[in-house]
């Protein structure tokens, strides 16, 4: 048996070659970014590039794809041994660090389009700017909006440009409104949906 | 009449109109923006000196914690 023919036999051929041959970028490895990671290693994503400075903490479990036996390990060091436990070809290049202005085009220069999975509203503005002025020809998509439970129907897409925010532009993760599993997990779910569609779409 | 988009919303423009008479006329009052004047991002610290043109295409982008 080919495993790897098998994992992907319920694809369409064409699509799955334009996924394969895409590297995206993961900024964030929290409840975000490791659920957008899965989505697109499942996928058959090519080359997805994650940086996240943050190790695994205990309250990281309740949304976060990490196990109770990686608390304290570095999440992207966790993500990649998780990724890998898929058994997919998808390469996962790790970056350890906080992403800044300075060392964004070192980290993702690669990447044909980026996601933002961070948690605070500044580091969110922070990299949004960057990458509107170091690649503004290559699609961004973020969240904004997404702490609590309900409000399904408040959850949307908003295209800005080649710039795209997910999320009910609303709920802020401040107490009592936690981020919890479902909620972020749609968020996640909707980025990577979209990171697929616009890779086909030819616009990364 | 002379008029902006913004976020998709035709508002009426005028001579010398700033980032921050937009955002005050439009009642946005979010912390944390991003904003772009026909592709152009307008850094935060020039939100009340930055001139918009008439028929601009004026994105606000509002950020909120979490993920």
């Amino acid at each position: 048996m080919n495993f790897e023919k098998e994992l992907y036999s319920a694809h369409d051929p064409e699509q799955l070659k334009i996924w394969q041959a895409a590297t995206v970028g993961i900024a964030g490895a929290g409840g975000l970014g490791s659920n957008i990671a899965f989505a697109l290693a499942r996928s058959g994503i090519g080359r997805l590039i994650i940086a996240d400075y943050d190790a695994v903490s205990p309250s990281n479990l309740n949304r976060q794809q990490y196990f109770i036996d990686q608390i304290g390990m570095l999440k992207v060091l966790a993500l990649q041994i998780n990724l890998k436990r898929i058994g997919g070809k998808t390469r996962i290049s790790i970056h350890p660090l906080r992403v800044t202005p300075e060392n964004l085009s070192v980290v993702f220069r690669e990447a044909g389009i980026l996601i933002e999975a961070f948690d605070l509203d500044e580091q969110k503005q922070m990299l949004m700017e960057a990458w509107m002025s170091q690649y503004p020809t290559r699609p961004y998509i973020g969240a904004s909006g997404l702490a609590g439970v309900g409000g399904n129907e408040l959850i949307t897409t908003q295209a800005f440009g080649n710039v795209y925010i997910i999320g009910d532009g609303l709920s802020e993760a401040k107490p009592p409104f936690s981020p919890l599993a479902p909620r972020v997990g749609v968020v996640a779910n909707m980025q990577a949906n979209l990171c697929l569609e616009l890779l086909l779409k030819g616009r990364s | 009449m002379k008029t902006i988009t913004v976020n998709g919303n035709v508002i009426d423009w005028f001579q010398g109109m700033t980032v921050t008479d937009v955002l005050r006329i439009m009642n946005y009052t979010f912390r944390m923006l991003v904003i772009k004047i026909d592709g152009q991002l307008v850094p935060k610290d020039s939100y009340t000196t930055t001139v918009i043109p008439v028929g601009a295409e004026v994105y606000v982008i509002h950020l909120i914690s979490g993920g």
